[in-house]
């Protein structure tokens, strides 16, 4: 209740203003001439100004401005490109020294290898020839060993044999008959010895 | 009960009666609004120029967007050879946007709900255009009367339709103008009327409807601001190109 009066007071008062503004003659207010005049040169006046003002003052103004941000962000996407093409060249120029670095050290590895492996060879060529003159020399040592050894054995023998004999008969027997013997005996068994 | 809804169109004067000779120039209602539309235009867009940078601030988005939207709505339908009257036409679709927006505050008079205003607009138009389609053309001009590939049995009927069609140009636009604003305007009161009568119980209805108005009419103040202005731009591409 204390809501509807309140809203209709408010209408109310509206009304009343309005009232207070409305003209009292019905119809279209439109096709009342009497400030037809007063219309016209006011809209001149003030249409006439607002088409002076923004023409020559503002109007410029504003096409400056997109004109010079337009020029700028062209200039700024010119500079982008440009450091972008520049950024493309040191990339190229990277790989290059990259790929050249990466060959240099192939190389690099490549001879370190060769030498390394010619080192190698050239050593080994060094051991294995000493190695076959020790071998040599120790083949023509047993060989000498070997030819002497069955002469020292059949004096070994020999004299072993004197000496067996002296002291199981107690008498002194020929070196030479014991020798001959003993020659003889090499000879028949010579090969299941020496393997000759 | 309701106040007459026509008389929120009346003028009155403000302050005393000026007179000019036999004419009567006192400042009244509709001089100061469009004093008002006239001086915030202004206003805005001179705000909206002052600085420039390269990120615009809201006021200064604002004006650029609305030089780019008149910029192209005029190069899309008169062509580049339009330029020269780029500022008489962002003038008039401020203009009249300004007056249409303003008249859609309450209590505020419309200045474009005036058959006399919108008239003196398109006059001047239409006049503008013929002198400029005469100047560019010489008498070349009239053959816009005469569409082409017409049968020439046709062609008296056609030419006078023509011509009517361009002479009542003048009259289309001013009376759409005016006539969308008080239509919307009228019809806004109206339903302020009823929900006045209706009251607290009844009242809500209309006052929905009120509401609804309310964006429609926002919506056609722009709209009918648009039409204006690209059918200057449309009658300025016959004047400059020709090409019926």
């Amino acid at each position: 209740m204390v809501k509807k009066i309140y809203f209709q007071s408010i209408f109310f008062s509206f009304l009343f203003i309005k009232e207070a503004f409305a003209a009292e003659s019905g119809g279209m207010p439109q096709l009342n001439p009497e400030f037809w005049v007063s219309q016209i040169f006011w809209l001149i006046l003030t249409f006439g100004i607002m088409y002076l003002v923004l023409s020559k003052l503002i109007l410029p103004k504003i096409s400056n401005n997109l004109e010079s941000r337009k020029s700028q962000i062209l200039e700024n996407i010119e500079a982008a490109e440009k450091q972008r093409e520049d950024s493309d060249v040191k990339l190229k120029e990277y790989d290059e020294i990259i790929s050249k670095s990466r060959l240099e050290a192939n190389n690099i590895f490549n001879q370190a290898r060769e030498k390394a492996l010619k080192d190698i060879s050239a050593k080994r060529e060094v051991l294995d020839k000493q190695i076959d003159n020790e071998i040599s020399e120790a083949e023509k040592e047993i060989d000498a060993l070997r030819k002497n050894a069955p002469d020292k054995i059949n004096k070994i023998a020999i004299e072993t044999s004197s000496e067996l004999l002296q002291k199981l008969i107690g008498a002194e027997v020929n070196n030479s008959s014991i020798s001959a013997i003993v020659d003889d005996l090499s000879k028949r068994n010579g090969d299941k010895y020496y393997g000759n | 009960m309701a106040a007459n809804p026509m008389s929120q169109f009346d003028v009155y004067r403000i302050g005393p009666e000026i007179k000019v000779g036999a004419f009567d120039i006192s400042f009244t209602n509709a001089s100061l609004f469009m004093i008002l539309s006239t001086v915030s235009i202004m206003f805005i867009f001179n705000l909206g120029s002052k600085k420039n940078s390269i990120l615009p601030n809201k006021i200064q988005l604002l004006a650029e967007l609305s030089y780019t939207f008149v910029s192209k709505m005029i190069n899309d339908t008169a062509g580049s050879k339009a330029k020269p009257y780029f500022a008489f036409i962002f003038s008039l679709f401020m203009f009249v946007l300004f007056c249409n927006m303003f008249g859609m505050i309450p209590y505020t008079f419309t200045v474009t709900s005036h058959i006399i205003v919108t008239f003196v607009l398109a006059a001047f138009i239409f006049i503008g255009v013929t002198v400029i389609g005469f100047i560019k053309h010489g008498f070349g001009y009239l053959k816009l009367f005469v569409p082409s590939g017409v049968p020439a049995v046709l062609l008296p009927l056609i030419v006078v339709i023509e011509i009517i069609s361009y002479l009542s140009r003048p009259i289309s636009l001013s009376v759409r103008l005016f006539a969308n604003m008080m239509a919307g305007h009228t019809m806004m009161k109206v339903f302020g009327g009823f929900v006045i009568s209706l009251g607290i119980v009844g009242g809500w209805l209309p006052l929905s409807f009120s509401v609804a108005l309310t964006g429609l009419e926002i919506l056609v103040a722009f709209l009918q601001a648009y039409v204006f202005a690209i059918l200057t731009c449309i009658y300025l591409n016959d004047a400059l190109n020709l090409h019926h």
